[in-house]
This record gives C-alpha cells, sequence and structure tokens, in this order.
C-alpha cells in the first residue's frame, strides 16, 4: 500500500512539475493544482498511513497523527485561495496584455493560428 | 555602574546640533549644544576613572540577546580609559575648533551630529566587552566616517573617498565579524573577559591561522595598514577637522585599540610577529617616503599618519611586553601631536585658501604664533628630544634592537626602522621649512594670510602644551595612564620600564641622531628627489579602486543578466532543476538507509482506485493542450484524492478536499470563459525532453522519499495533542482542536491570509475590461440554455438542506468530523450551486451587498474571540469551555473555541463567494442585468 501511495505521490508531483513548466497560464495553473494535491499528501503521510484509527478520542484505540491533518486542512484552503488567485492573475494578464504566455509576450493572433487550432479540432 | 552612558550620551548628543539649528540658535550656541553631552561623558569618566586608577576593572552587562552570546557588555580598563579620553578629549577639541572652521553657510548641525555619531561608535568599541557588540560598533564607525568624509557631498573626491573609505573599511569589518564569531566558537562565549582569559587556548586551536587573518584583516583596514592604507589619503578630502578626528585619535586608531585589546589573546606567535611586524615595517616605510613627496599639506599628514600606524602595530607585533607599552605610549603621542598638526594644517588652509605646500612658502611672517604651535608639533613627529615623540620613538628604536626573532636577519627592523626615522624628520622638516620659511608665498588665493580667530588656536595650544609636558616631564604626566593602559593591554603584568629624557649615550640614541642627521640631509637634497619622482609612472590608487569596482559592477550585471532573463519559463526551470539536484544527491543516500515500519497489505480497491488517480493525472498532462478534459482528468484527480482521505483516517481532509475540488473546478471552468479553450502547441521537442526529465527526476525523487518516510518509524508530538484534546480544549475531535485551540494563533493567521487572497483576486478584477466573447476560442457559440429547468428545480430544494448539513458538520465539529472549515466549504458549495443553476444576476438580485464585510467580520470575530481571553487574564486565544444542560438535545459542551471556529466558518464562506461570485459577474459586463 505504501508503495502505491509513493507512486500515487511521485505521478502527481511529476504531472505537476510538467505543467508548470509549460508556457500558458492555464496549464501552469493545472500543474500547480496537481502539485498541491501532491504536497499536501506528502505532509499528509508523514503521520504515517493507518485504516480505520480516526483521530476522534474515544473512536480507535491506536489513534493516527492528527497533527499532519490540521496542517494539511488549512493548507487545502489556502491552496484554493492560491488557485483562485493565480486564474485570476491569469485572467488579469489576459486582459492587460492580451496573452496568456507566462513570460508575458504578446501573441500576433494571426488567422494562420486560428485556422491551425480549427484544423484540429476537425481532426 | 552606568558605563553604557558613556556610550549613549554622545549619540544622544547627536540629536541636539540639528535641533538647535532648526531652532536657530548662534553658532557658539550650537557648538554648546554639540559639546554638553561630551561633557557629561568625560565628566563620567573622571568619576569611573578614579577607580581604574585603583587597579580595578569597572564592568556592566544588560543582557540583549543572551541567547546568541549577545549582551550590551561594557568594561572600563586602562585601555579603554585610555582611549575613551582621546576619543571625548580630542572630540571635544575638534568641537570648538569646527566652530570657526566651518564657514557660516554651512550645515554646522549637520557636521557636529556626524561627528557625535563617530564619537559615540567610537566610545563603543573601546568599551565593549563583548567581541559581536564591538564589532558592532565597528561597523558604526565605518558608517559615520562615511558620512563624515563625504560631509562635502558636493565633490566628486569627496563622495569618492568616502566610498573607498567604506569600501575597504566595510570589507575588513566583515571580516573582523567572521573573526570574531570563530573566536566565541573557540573559547565558547563571546565576552571579553572570557576571551582574553582563553589565550592559549585561542592560540592551540587548528583554526588559529585563519582567526588571525581575519581579524587582522579588519585592523589592516581600519589602520590602513599596507597594502590597504590607500583609503587613507583619499579620506583627506574630509573637511580638516574631520581628517584631525579620524586619523589621529579615533577611526584609524580603532584598528591599533584592537590590537592591543586582542594582544593577550592573539599575540605571542611567529605567526603574529610575521604578519602584524611585516605590516607594520612596509606600512612604516612606505609612509614615511610617500609623505615626503606630497605636495598637500594633508597629503604629507596622511601618509605621516599611515607611517605612525605602521610604527605602532610593529611595535604590537614584536612579540615584546616592553614593545606592547611603546606602542600603547605611542598611540597616545601620536594622537596628540597628529591632531594639533592637522588642525594646524586647516588653520594654514583657512588663512590661505590652499594647501599646495609649492605655494604656500614664508609664512612665519605672517602668522608666527601658529608657526611656532605647528614646529613644536612637528618636531614631535619627527621625535626631537624634549618633545613626546621623542620617547616613544627611543623605545622603539631600543625594541627593534632587542628583538632577535628574524635570528641572522635581524638587522633588518633596527635599519627599517632608522631609515623610517629618517624620511619622518625629512617630511617633518618640509612641514616646517617648507611653510614657513623658503621665500615668499607664491600666488595665494587669500592674501595676505594672518593669524586665526584666538579660540580656534586653543585646541592647538591644549594639545601642543602636552606634547611639551609629556616630553619634559613624563613621569609627572603621562606615567599613571600609560601604566594602567599598558597593564589593561598585557592582561595585568607589567615589565620593568622608565619613562625618562635621558638613557644615557647609547645605540637607541644614536639611531636618533643618525635619523635626524640623515633626514634632515634627505631635505637638503628634496628638489632631485622631486624631480626623480615626477619620472616615476603615477599609480593612482582612486582611478584603480574605481576601476576595480565598476568591473565588478560590470560582471554582476552580466551575471544577473544572463540569470534574469525575464522568462519564468526559464525561472522554474532552474528552479526545479536545483531540487532535482537535491533530491537526487540526497535520495540516492537515503535509499541505502532503509525503512523498516510494516506495510499495510495492498487490496483490489486500493489498486483500482490509485490505477485510476494515477491514469488521470498522466491524462491531464497529456491532454493538457484540451483545456476543457483536462480539467475533467483533474477533477477525478483531486476526488480519489479525498477518497485517499477517508481511507487513511482522515475524514475532516477528505470533506475538506471534496468541497474545495468543487469549487475549484467550477472556479477553472469560469476562468474558461475568458481564455482560449485550447493551448497550442508551441513546445520543441528539445523543451519537451528536458521538462519530461526535470518531472520524471523531481517526482521520482519526492516519491522514493515519500516511500522511506512511510516505512521509517515515527517519533511525533501528537501524543500530547491527543491527550489533551479532551481536557484541556472540550472536544474529542482531535484535528480540530488542534485547529481552533492548541494552534488556534496558526488558523487565524491563514483565515487572515484567505480574507487577503479574496481581497486581492477583488482589487485584480477591478476594472478590468476583458473582451467578453460570443464564443468561445474555436468559434463555437456557447449553449443557449444557459439555466437548464431541471438543474434549476433541483437545486433551489437543495440549498435549505445544504445548509442544514452544514450547521450541523458546524456543530459537531469539535467532537465529530467537521468544523469551520468545512461547513463554511459546504455552504459556499451550496451557494455557488445556486449561481450556476440561475445565474450571477437571480442570486444579486437576492443577495445585494458584496462578501467583503463577510470575510471582515469572520477575522475580527476570531480575533475578539482571541482578545477576550485578556479579559479574563489569560494569554492571548486561550479558550475555555462549559457544559451546559439543553432540554431534548441533553449534556453539550460550548467552547469559546465554537466563536473562534464562526470566525473561521464566515471567513471562508465570505472569501469564497468573493472570488467566485466577482468572477461570474465579470460575464455579466457585455449584457448588464442579463440571465445567462
Amino acid at each position: 500500500m505504501e508503495a502505491l501511495v509513493a507512486i500515487i505521490i511521485a505521478v502527481l508531483v511529476g504531472s505537476g512539475v510538467y505543467l508548470v513548466l509549460r508556457a500558458r497560464t492555464f496549464p501552469v495553473i493545472l500543474g500547480l493544482t496537481l502539485l498541491s494535491y501532491g504536497a499536501n499528501l506528502f505532509v499528509f503521510i508523514s503521520g504515517r498511513l493507518k485504516l480505520d484509527q480516526v483521530a476522534v478520542v474515544g473512536q480507535s484505540a491506536d489513534p493516527t497523527d492528527p497533527l499532519p491533518q490540521a496542517l494539511v486542512l488549512t493548507a487545502i484552503v489556502i491552496g484554493f485561495a492560491m488557485t483562485a488567485f493565480l486564474v485570476v492573475l491569469a485572467l488579469r494578464a489576459q486582459g492587460e496584455l492580451g496573452s496568456d504566455h507566462v513570460d508575458g509576450q504578446r501573441d500576433e493572433l494571426s488567422g494562420e493560428h486560428l485556422d491551425e487550432q480549427r484544423q484540429e479540432e476537425s481532426r | 555602574m552606568n558605563l553604557g552612558f558613556l556610550v549613549l550620551l554622545p549619540f544622544l548628543g547627536a540629536v541636539l546640533p540639528p535641533l538647535a539649528e532648526r531652532w536657530r540658535f548662534s553658532r557658539p550656541a550650537l557648538a554648546w549644544a554639540a559639546a554638553l553631552l561630551p561633557l557629561v561623558a568625560l565628566g563620567l569618566l573622571w568619576f569611573h576613572g578614579r577607580r581604574v586608577f585603583s587597579g580595578e576593572t569597572v564592568r556592566q552587562l544588560v543582557p540583549w540577546m543572551p541567547d546568541l552570546g549577545l549582551n550590551l557588555a561594557f568594561r572600563l580598563d586602562g585601555l579603554t580609559l585610555l582611549f575613551s579620553l582621546l576619543v571625548l578629549g580630542i572630540g571635544l577639541l575638534i568641537i570648538l575648533y569646527a566652530r570657526y572652521y566651518l564657514s557660516a553657510n554651512e550645515k554646522a548641525g549637520r557636521f557636529y551630529s556626524f561627528l557625535l555619531l563617530f564619537m559615540g561608535a567610537m566610545m563603543g568599541v573601546v568599551t565593549s566587552n563583548n567581541l559581536l557588540l564591538l564589532v558592532v560598533f565597528w561597523e558604526l564607525t565605518s558608517l559615520s566616517s562615511f558620512l563624515l568624509i563625504g560631509f562635502w557631498y558636493h565633490q566628486t573626491d569627496a563622495r569618492k573617498g568616502a566610498r573607498m573609505a567604506l569600501a575597504v573599511t566595510g570589507m575588513g569589518g566583515l571580516a573582523l565579524l567572521a573573526g570574531a564569531i570563530l573566536i566565541g566558537q573557540v573559547v565558547g562565549s563571546y565576552s571579553l573577559d572570557d576571551v582574553l582569559a582563553n589565550g592559549d587556548l585561542i592560540r592551540g586551536h587548528a583554526l588559529y591561522p585563519l582567526i588571525l587573518c581575519l581579524v587582522l584583516l579588519g585592523v589592516f583596514t581600519k589602520s590602513a595598514q599596507f597594502p590597504f592604507h590607500f583609503w587613507l589619503p583619499h579620506a583627506m578630502s574630509a573637511p580638516t577637522p574631520v581628517s584631525a578626528y579620524l586619523h589621529s585619535a579615533t577611526m584609524v586608531k580603532a584598528g591599533v585599540f584592537l590590537l592591543a585589546r586582542l594582544y593577550p589573546a592573539l599575540s605571542g606567535t611567529d605567526l603574529w610577529f610575521f604578519l602584524v611586524t611585516g605590516a607594520g615595517l612596509a606600512t612604516l616605510l612606505w609612509g614615511a617616503i610617500w609623505a615626503l613627496f606630497q605636495h598637500d599639506l594633508k597629503g604629507l599628514l596622511a601618509y605621516s599618519t599611515i607611517s605612525h600606524l605602521g610604527l605602532i602595530t610593529m611595535l604590537f607585533g614584536l612579540n615584546a611586553q616592553l614593545a606592547a607599552v611603546a606602542g600603547v605610549f605611542h598611540i597616545i603621542n601620536h594622537a596628540t601631536f597628529k591632531a594639533s598638526l592637522f588642525m594646524a594644517a586647516g588653520i594654514i588652509d583657512h588663512e590661505t585658501g590652499t594647501r599646495d605646500m609649492r605655494r604656500i612658502n614664508g609664512l612665519w611672517k605672517y602668522m608666527p604664533y601658529t608657526a611656532v604651535l605647528a614646529m613644536v608639533a612637528s618636531a614631535a613627529m619627527a621625535g626631537v628630544p624634549l618633545l613626546n615623540g621623542f620617547l616613544s620613538k627611543e623605545m622603539f628604536f631600543a625594541e627593534t634592537l632587542d628583538s632577535g626573532q628574524l635570528g641572522s636577519l635581524s638587522w633588518i627592523l633596527p635599519l627599517g626602522a632608522v631609515l623610517g626615522g629618517v624620511f619622518s624628520v625629512a617630511y617633518s622638516a618640509r612641514f616646517i621649512h617648507d611653510v614657513f620659511f623658503n621665500g615668499e608665498p607664491i600666488d595665494l588665493p587669500k592674501y595676505p594670510p594672518h593669524e586665526p580667530p584666538r579660540y580656534m588656536k586653543v585646541p592647538v595650544e591644549v594639545l601642543v602644551t602636552l606634547c611639551l609636558a609629556v616630553g619634559v616631564l613624563p613621569s609627572l604626566t603621562v606615567a599613571a595612564l600609560l601604566e594602567v593602559a599598558a597593564r589593561a593591554t598585557l592582561g595585568g603584568t607589567l615589565p620593568d620600564y622608565h619613562l625618562s629624557i635621558w638613557h644615557g649615550f647609547n645605540v637607541p640614541l644614536m639611531m636618533s641622531i643618525v635619523a635626524l642627521v640623515g633626514g634632515v640631509l634627505v631635505y637638503s637634497q628634496r628638489h632631485r628627489l622631486f624631480a626623480l619622482n615626477d619620472r616615476l609612472p603615477r599609480l593612482d590608487a582612486k582611478l584603480v579602486f574605481e576601476a576595480c569596482i565598476q568591473s565588478l559592477a560590470r560582471w554582476a550585471a552580466t551575471v544577473s543578466n544572463t540569470l534574469r532573463n525575464g522568462s519564468l519559463q526559464s525561472y522554474t526551470a532552474w528552479l526545479l532543476a536545483v531540487v532535482a539536484l537535491v533530491l537526487v544527491t540526497s535520495v540516492t543516500r537515503e535509499l541505502l538507509a532503509g525503512g523498516g515500519r510494516e506495510m499495510l497489505p495492498l487490496d483490489g480497491v486500493a489498486l483500482l482506485c490509485g490505477g485510476m488517480l494515477i491514469v488521470a493525472a498522466i491524462l491531464t498532462t497529456a491532454l493538457h493542450r484540451h483545456r476543457m478534459t483536462a480539467i475533467m482528468c483533474l477533477s477525478v484527480v483531486g476526488l480519489v484524492v479525498s477518497l485517499m482521505f477517508v481511507r487513511f483516517s482522515a475524514p475532516d481532509l477528505a470533506l475538506t478536499q471534496l468541497s474545495v475540488e468543487v469549487v475549484t473546478i467550477l472556479l477553472l471552468m469560469l476562468a474558461m470563459y475568458f481564455l482560449p479553450v485550447r493551448t497550442r502547441r508551441e513546445s520543441s521537442m528539445p523543451r519537451i525532453g528536458r521538462d519530461v526529465v526535470l518531472s520524471v527526476l523531481v517526482g521520482g525523487g519526492v516519491g522514493i522519499l515519500a516511500f522511506m518516510m512511510m516505512t521509517s518509524g515515527v517519533d511525533s508530538i501528537s501524543p500530547f495533542f491527543l491527550e489533551n484534546a479532551k481536557p484541556g480544549g472540550g472536544g474529542t475531535n482531535v484535528v480540530n482542536v488542534i485547529l481552533v485551540d492548541f494552534r488556534g494563533f496558526d488558523t487565524f493567521g491563514e483565515i487572515i491570509v484567505l480574507g487577503i487572497a479574496g481581497m486581492g483576486i477583488y482589487a485584480l478584477l477591478k476594472d478590468l475590461e476583458l473582451y467578453s466573447p460570443r464564443t468561445d476560442s474555436l468559434g463555437r457559440p456557447w449553449a443557449k440554455d444557459a439555466h437548464p429547468l431541471i438543474l434549476v428545480t433541483i437545486s433551489r430544494p437543495l440549498l435549505p438542506l445544504a445548509l442544514m448539513i452544514s450547521v450541523y458538520i458546524f456543530l459537531r465539529g469539535h467532537n465529530l468530523p467537521g468544523g469551520g472549515f468545512i461547513a463554511g466549504l459546504i455552504t459556499s458549495v451550496a451557494l455557488v450551486l445556486q449561481y450556476v443553476a440561475s445565474g450571477v444576476a437571480w442570486m444579486h438580485r437576492r443577495i445585494p451587498g458584496d462578501y467583503h464585510p463577510v470575510v471582515a467580520l469572520g477575522v475580527l470575530l476570531a480575533g475578539f474571540t482571541g482578545v477576550g481571553a485578556w479579559y479574563f487574564g489569560h494569554p492571548f486565544l486561550t479558550s475555555a469551555f462549559w457544559h451546559v444542560h439543553w432540554p431534548v438535545v441533553g449534556e453539550f459542551e460550548v467552547a469559546t473555541a465554537m466563536l473562534f471556529d464562526t470566525g473561521v466558518f464566515l471567513t471562508v464562506v465570505g472569501a469564497t463567494l468573493l472570488i467566485l461570485a466577482n468572477l461570474g459577474k465579470l460575464s455579466l459586463l457585455d449584457d448588464k442585468g442579463g440571465v445567462r
């Protein structure tokens, strides 16, 4: 089970890293979301894996570690705020620059490009 | 005992002159305002000084950062007393002198203020009883001397000179800091008492050579020792009172002070001898020779200062107690004659308008009184008998003779000393002859020169009188002070020595005579020497220095422009490459360590879900250019993650993740309205290859790290929380109790961050003009059926149900999975569903207003709950709880933590809706009020 969880974390982080390195804002946001899943899981498993041992007093004989859970709980909510901020930042950049490139490069929205997209769509 | 005031008073005094200037005090009153607190400090010193003369060391300690070993520790022993007298005494004379020196239109208040800042820093250096504190004041002297040297900041020379002094001495200060920290590491304490008592420990330590080099780097840069001497002549662009102060009694003496201070701790080794004596001898000769060739009056004094500092340094380097006594003695003598000479030079500059000795001649006729003073001081500098300079120079000659540390090459030291003496006599002779005699003045800017104002001469008179008194009657004047100072320098013991003018006809006297006669001879041949010097290639230290600085700046610019190329992509790649490097290097080592913890068995459900997640994550990446599909895949990932939380005993996390997942996906879909639905293919194959390698390395590394962590044992602090949740926090759901009670302060911070994010988003969206498309980026029109009937019909009755669940989850949160965060998210989801189903406009009619007040209310409520604890005399956010018996429901616990949790709830709801509703409103801009 531990190996599976480790692979899951590896895949989440790896996919996140790949997407974060992309040139457009939207994939970067997706990447950061995946990265934060990975990071949250990583912090969570620092309390080790336990099945059916909820950290509620009196409900389990050997309760799991509640501290990483408390950390991750707020991290999830803050992560959402962070994602939202980035989305809005991306929108603002789109509005100001007319481009969604992370380096702030302007696009020459040529007809050729649109054609290319349509071709891809029709495929 | 109030020793700290010795340091504090000058600093406090720095405030008075600018105030006096603002209140338009007359110039004498301004000088008095500057002199007032140093006078008080001098009185305080006299009060303590009596105890020092009786053999006591006065100490004071005020803890500052005791954990770091940094305390406001002060000491007053003989050495400190001597230096404090010089700093305060000569400082006061300088204040008096400057009152006449500065012209009426100059900012005297600012000048005095800088001077007093510098005085305070110097007092700090000499009175510190803690190495770190000493370094702090040391750096303050560099900073305040920068202000003083650059006082005439409209002049390029002043600015460049100040910058050079700061760069050189500041660099030395950093080295000194490193040295001080190493000493502290070796000794185990930064207290000077401990350091001085553990000289053997330091000298025997493997780090001793490094420590010595670092400390000496600080000393040599400050005291302008070869090869760091070049800043001092350029600091001459300062006003003359500053030069007189900095280069006689204070700034440059801070270096030799440190030599004397650390003498018991660092001296006595061969390395010390070679480094200190070597640098001293080189400086002595270099300074003495070049002083003769300066045509600028202050330039001559600057190089002679360098030379005399070399002499003092050399004395400390000889590793002989008598030499150290001579060093301390020469510190006193040099301070007195050099300060008076600088002031005399300032008077001449003031009265003639130039400092060029080729033009200033024959001043004897115009200002005989000043001439006498300057001549006596120059004679002291040359080492003429019956003046103080003679006594210490005689001791210096004797010590160079006695030192046999160079073996068969020991004759080098006395030879160098005599050579230095010869040139010292020569430049002193030039100062006297070239300025006051040697024909008529040539083309003076101010003609005819005359005597300066009466009181401008007083400081010079005082110092020249001291030169004479010490020179004639050493045992009656300076002996007692020298004795306590030397005793403190040597760490208690004192060698046998006699301060007297006549020691009989011995070798040192011969050397003195040779120096005097030789010096006069060299001076008489000066025209030939000058001609020779003019033929030598010029090397201006300032130009070299500036060129070095500029090439350094250019190099830095090149490096940073290469790294900072404006591409976020490349920064991210660099960052991740470093992460990958750290992971690869550390994880490979970790792999060998191995776990040991028993693993959980794998089952089919887990495998299925895990597989789903992995496939979904990879699909998100692979299909990221089809953005809608990618969002769908991402939502699968999020849902499986929340299932994982369920499986691994974290119901709170599962609930949170689930509701956050919903709002996140909604958010991304909303963004899709404005952004292209496709990402174009633009990464080159090598780029993709690089990114794949990076992601495999980072992902793999983190995965292995995670595996190692899960399979290793754990020593957690959590049992404390598990045990105290119920008795201490009044709840059984430990995760919630940690959030609202144990770590309530963290949570408070986190909801503030959430609120700030919401406000930030609001601000970013404000005035944002986005092109609201009629179609998506592929030209497909939006669906006609914006609000499907079934969705609307089902969503409306769901709202009260969802809100009820939210209340339930909130109330039980303290004892069972739930709580403010989760309840807040559920409420948000319920409300957002209404936005989605019925439209922003429809919701806006029902919930007018905006969500900022909700966020504010939440944060304030949480804050006031915390503050409430103060009212009962407890620390911030201490919670209290009571058991209440409700009819029907029965026993119920009410905790103040619930109030706090309500704050959390409100902030989460407010922030989430603030974000989503504002983003949703954007889509309305082109058809106001329209239902979409």
